[in-house]
């Protein structure tokens, strides 16, 4: 009756028996003020009462001040995406959307003043309708998380769902996630989802559905039709190529990452091109090295997963107690995020020494994130090898990361560790970098101002 | 009809409210640290977004909102690298609100007697047509419940509201429409009056005298395009049109005039419909084969695209179609913006059974067919519309509904201004479902501490100065002084200077513009340069007709008391004077004429003393001389 309300506006709630979406009359010094009363965000002060005015604005009232408060009517809100069956078309491919709790299609939250997802098919067509003109839809929430707290129980138990719906024949399947952690589950189910027959797709957006320039609606789009028709069957992040709503690109699930904390176009290939430009209609193949959709059904799901690993990004004037914390907490696998071309400083030497001898898994990445660790370059490098320190390719340190997890999950036998870590499973090392793997145009330059306004951004 | 005088607005119930918008004057946008500023250079670089309606948290969906999504428009966004960044691309979230805005938009609100919040909430409102790539304005209450003084009444302000401004649209073709991100975010507040206005006359009265109270806080913005109006206008019987971006306040007249006669031209079209028991019915029918050669360019050319050409049939409205609603429009009109805002056909594709003169119409032979294919009689309106297949459905659903809505009278809608102060519609009145909190932004209190020190600074208002000055000045003449920002020059010189206030008021209102326009910069005369004329002027050193060369002396560098006053005097002798005048009235006896002869005194006197007598001064030799001859005639 009170949602969100504590302290001193409670109290004035209370005292005047007033609820939360009363529709109320509020008097103080200044006068009279008319609307409903919204329930109140949790994380907001405790001395006011919004209202929601009659034209629809809202604005907060000192609780201290009010004289008088009365109900004159009531009018609870329900919010919901107005929900219709989704059609099913038998000559159209059948996808399954999983949920972890992104806001690909949502309502807001008064409580908390944040975005509650809307996931059920019926919901989903009712805020998306075009979906149904590419797919039959299925949808299953798995859970209902930010992707923050997203880790290795909801990551072995996605992966086990996708091995399932496969063995049922669904033709693709769609995850929505939200967008901060996409790139290490995308990284993780690579490892955990091995030979799918099928595109695994994981998509979200940057600008929630409760916006009308939300990118969920075409993101959605772009996945589903990814999932129903691509021969893609890896996995892969779908998400917004340019900033624009032009083309979405589809990435390999090994080496793509966030790279803007709010732009629309944040994921992007690193180290490679991406895998294809979709559409909600088409699909334009950018490589030709991918694994190809199968009709079989010979999926292999391995949720081996080993959680005492860390990742540490590594600074100028790093202290030995870092890692000694690790070693001491019986961490068995650290990967280092270092500088260049995969340095350390000399402090960390005998601590490392330490943590390898006591067999822990000691793997070098490069936080330059574009680039191989070259670990023959300098002394620097040399020296640490000699410490057992292993240098993981051009692995980025996040995928270094989930794939040492998965990796300790099966065996902690160095050796085979090791042979594990450098052979690649789904593209997370390349032999080779292609001289287009590391665009990033630098404004003001003529020739890419050029470029710039003759396209859209 | 045409006749702006000929119309009781009272017997009509005429109401009319105002939502004005002014600029603040500050440095940075109002949730970004980009300067404010418009921009006529070529862009820099472009996006295109699409728009999506969502759900109000009360779980509807908007009207407007539905309507703009079925309009499928692709949106361009200019971008501008120096003055534009990632926020007003809506790929980064709001900063915190500009304080310097707030602290404005309060101040505003304490002057209009608005009811404060003491916490306001940044709220979106959904423009789903495209003019702010968020899909939402940013806006704050900031008071409610406010009024403002007029003509002894009180004129209620429902709210003053805080909000970030739009972009600036550069064209709308089809179903491309680009906008110039630039103005986007720019900080305006928009006072919104209750319907209190009842007449025309009234609303642009209000208008200004809101327009007053707004710049003597000296925190707007001036100049073109940092001032819009929308007018809200019904009368009895009909219902709120919202007539938006009124382009100048003179224009509100006009307009509240034709939307006035609009409406009561749409109600007594329902009376027509219902006494004539017209069933408002339509039928539609493909006929895209009929017109596969047609004559008509764009019919040919929507069937060989790959398009449609269907037609409409509105039984036994042959007539109504062209129903006269205001002096160039009829209702054939709303049909054709219904079909040209929401189906995105620019092109006039659409034709009558009664062709249509001006546009080249389909053959007589196609015509005749698509009236077979109807089944329409003579007393049926049939129109043929064009197209893609998706616009032409579009359009003829919209034509259908708004020809049902005839009879129901008025709609309620938002219209645009078209030249001459007609108006043409542009989307349906959105409502409160549109409002949306915006989860980005925290609630920010307004403490009591900070509104004490605004209070402490709040302008004297239009009305203090008319009651200051009321008994010295005509209202008009008060009003000129504030709308020219000479209200406090006038003040000070008149404290310092102790002259006649009609003149001084007369110097500032209208000799000195005329001193501006005739290429003299006036601007740096300063107070002290006017206190020392009006005291000059005072004591009768300098003579009133030399004033204005006075002024421009002064305020060319000429400083001192007797310099000013040997060159602008009044030099004559009163003995000479008093010469001259007899001269003049002995020749002046002879005639007859009273006219005549008070013409040639003035003449007269006017080329004897030249310039070294003022009228003044004349008028009193006059006086003296006329009563002294009165009183030797009665002895």
């Amino acid at each position: 009756m009170y949602k969100g309300y504590r302290g001193i506006a409670r109290e004035a709630l209370e005292k005047f028996g007033v609820r939360v979406w009363s529709d109320a009359e509020i008097k103080d010094r200044k006068g009279v003020f008319r609307g409903v009363i919204l329930p109140r965000s949790e994380i907001a002060d405790d001395k006011h009462i919004v209202l929601k005015m009659h034209n629809g604005y809202n604005i907060g009232i000192s609780a201290r001040t009010i004289l008088d408060m009365k109900e004159i009517g009531y009018k609870k809100a329900h919010y919901k995406i107005p929900e219709s069956e989704f059609p099913y078309d038998p000559k159209k491919p059948n996808v399954t959307l999983l949920g972890t709790g992104g806001t690909i299609a949502s309502r807001l939250d008064y409580r908390t003043g944040a975005v509650i997802p809307a996931f059920s098919p019926g919901e989903l067509y009712g805020a998306v309708p075009e979906l149904a003109q590419i797919c039959n839809l299925k949808t299953e929430k798995l859970f209902g998380i930010f992707s923050e707290n997203m880790g290795p129980e909801q990551w072995i138990k996605t992966a086990e769902v996708i091995g399932k719906e496969i063995q049922q024949g669904v033709d693709g399947i769609v995850i929505g996630h939200g967008t901060d952690t996409m790139h290490h589950t995308s990284a993780v189910l690579s490892f955990m989802v091995q030979e799918s027959p099928v595109p695994i797709v994981l998509v979200g957006s940057q600008r929630s559905s409760d916006r009308p320039s939300s990118d969920a609606a075409f993101n959605l789009q772009c996945a589903c039709h990814t999932a129903a028709y691509s021969d893609i069957a890896e996995t892969i992040i779908c998400m917004f190529g340019p900033t624009s709503d032009q083309y979405n690109l589809l990435h390999r699930g090994t080496v793509v990452r966030k790279m803007h904390s709010s732009y629309r176009s944040t994921f992007r290939t690193i180290g490679d091109t991406p895998i294809a430009m979709v559409s909600p209609d088409r699909i334009i193949p950018l490589k030709k090295d991918y694994k190809r959709r199968r009709h079989d059904r010979n999926v292999r799901i391995d949720t081996a997963f080993e959680e005492k690993v860390s990742l540490v990004y590594y600074y100028p004037n790093m202290k030995p107690d870092i890692i000694d914390s690790l070693v001491d907490n019986d961490y068995r696998g650290i990967v280092i995020a270092g500088t260049g071309l995969g340095h350390v400083n000399k402090p960390l030497y005998e601590p490392l020494r330490n943590a390898v001898k006591k067999g822990v898994a000691v793997y070098m990445t490069v936080q330059t994130l574009w680039g191989y660790v070259h670990m023959y370059v300098y002394d620097t490098g040399r020296d640490l090898m000699d410490i057992g320190v292993v240098p993981a390719g051009n692995m980025l340190p996040e995928v270094a990361y989930m794939k040492l997890c998965w990796v300790l999950g099966h065996t902690r036998e160095q050796q085979k560790v090791k042979e594990m870590m450098l052979t690649p499973i789904a593209g997370e090392i390349t032999e080779r970098e292609p001289p287009n793997g590391y665009i990033i145009l630098q404004g003001g330059i003529p020739e890419v101002e050029e470029f710039i306004s003759g396209h859209v951004l | 009809m045409n006749d702006l005088q000929h119309i009781d607005y009272e017997k009509l119930g005429l109401w009319c409210g105002l939502e004005i918008h002014y600029q603040l004057d500050t440095q940075k946008k109002l949730f970004c640290n980009c300067p404010v500023g418009l921009r006529n250079d070529p862009p820099d670089a472009e996006i295109i977004r699409h728009m999506r309606p969502t759900l109000s948290e009360l779980g509807e969906y908007d009207g407007t909102a539905l309507m703009e999504f079925k309009t499928r428009k692709e949106v361009h966004y200019q971008l501008y690298y120096d003055s534009v960044c990632t926020y007003e691309m809506d790929d980064t979230p709001p900063f915190l609100v500009n304080r310097e805005a707030l602290d404005i938009a309060l101040e505003i609100a304490l002057v209009l007697n608005c009811q404060i919040a003491d916490e306001v909430h940044v709220s979106r409102k959904q423009y789903l047509d495209g003019s702010i790539p968020t899909g939402f304005q940013r806006t704050i209450a900031v008071g409610v419940n406010g009024w403002v003084p007029f003509r002894g009444r009180k004129v209620r302000i429902v709210q003053l509201c805080l909000e970030e401004d739009a972009c600036r649209e550069v064209s709308d073709r089809g179903h491309v429409i680009v906008f110039r991100t630039d103005r986007l975010s720019t900080p305006l507040v928009e006072v919104i009056t209750a319907p209190d206005m009842h007449t025309p006359e009234e609303a642009v009265e209000v208008d200004r005298e809101i327009g007053r109270i707004l710049r003597a806080t000296g925190r707007v913005r001036r100049g073109i395009g940092t001032v819009r109006q929308d007018v809200n206008v019904s009368i009895r019987g009909g219902t709120r049109v919202e007539i938006k971006g009124v382009p100048r306040t003179g224009m509100i007249r006009t307009l509240v005039h034709y939307e006035a006669i609009r409406q009561r031209s749409l109600l007594s079209l329902k009376k027509l419909i219902d006494t004539k028991k017209i069933e408002l019915r339509t039928e539609t029918a493909d006929c895209t084969d009929i017109f596969q050669d047609s004559t008509s360019e764009i019919l040919q050319n929507a069937v060989r695209y790959g398009g449609k050409v269907e037609a409409v049939k509105i039984c036994r409205f042959e007539k109504l179609l062209h129903y006269r609603l205001t002096p160039n429009r009829s209702f054939i009109d709303e049909l054709k913006a219904r079909v040209r805002v929401i189906a995105c056909i620019d092109d006039e594709p659409i034709f009558f059974s009664s062709v249509d003169p001006s546009f080249p119409g389909p053959a007589a032979g196609e015509w005749c067919a698509v009236l077979k294919r109807l089944k329409a009689g003579s007393e049926d309106a049939v129109i043929v519309v064009g197209g893609s297949a998706q616009d032409v459905s579009t359009a003829l659903s919209e034509i259908s509904a708004r020809v049902l809505e005839a009879g129901s009278g008025v709609q309620a809608e938002t219209r645009q201004v078209l030249k001459g102060g007609e108006t043409d519609f542009e989307r349906i009145l959105p409502g409160p479902n549109r409002m949306y909190p915006d989860t980005d932004s925290a609630p920010i209190p307004v403490s009591v501490s900070e509104l004490r020190q605004i209070e402490k600074r709040l302008p004297t208002t239009p009305d203090d100065w008319r009651k200051r000055y009321e008994s010295l000045l005509k209202l008009q003449t008060i009003n000129q002084l504030i709308d020219m920002d000479r209200i406090e020059v006038f003040e000070k010189v008149l404290e310092r200077s102790g002259c006649n206030p009609r003149i001084l008021a007369y110097t500032l209102t209208s000799v000195l513009p005329a001193m501006t326009r005739g290429g003299h910069d006036m601007k740096k005369n300063s107070n002290d340069n006017l206190v020392q004329l009006f005291r000059l002027y005072k004591k009768g050193g300098i003579i009133r007709e030399k004033l204005s060369w006075a002024l421009l002396r002064i305020s060319s560098g000429m400083k001192s008391d007797a310099s000013l006053l040997e060159e602008f005097g009044g030099s004559m002798d009163k003995g000479d004077l008093r010469k001259i005048v007899e001269e003049a009235e002995k020749i002046g006896l002879k005639m007859q004429d009273a006219e005549k002869r008070r013409n040639f005194l003035i003449g007269y006197i006017k080329k004897k003393t030249g310039n070294r007598a003022g009228g003044r001064e004349i008028f009193e030799v006059l006086c003296a001389y006329a009563a002294e001859r009165v009183r030797g005639e009665e002895t």
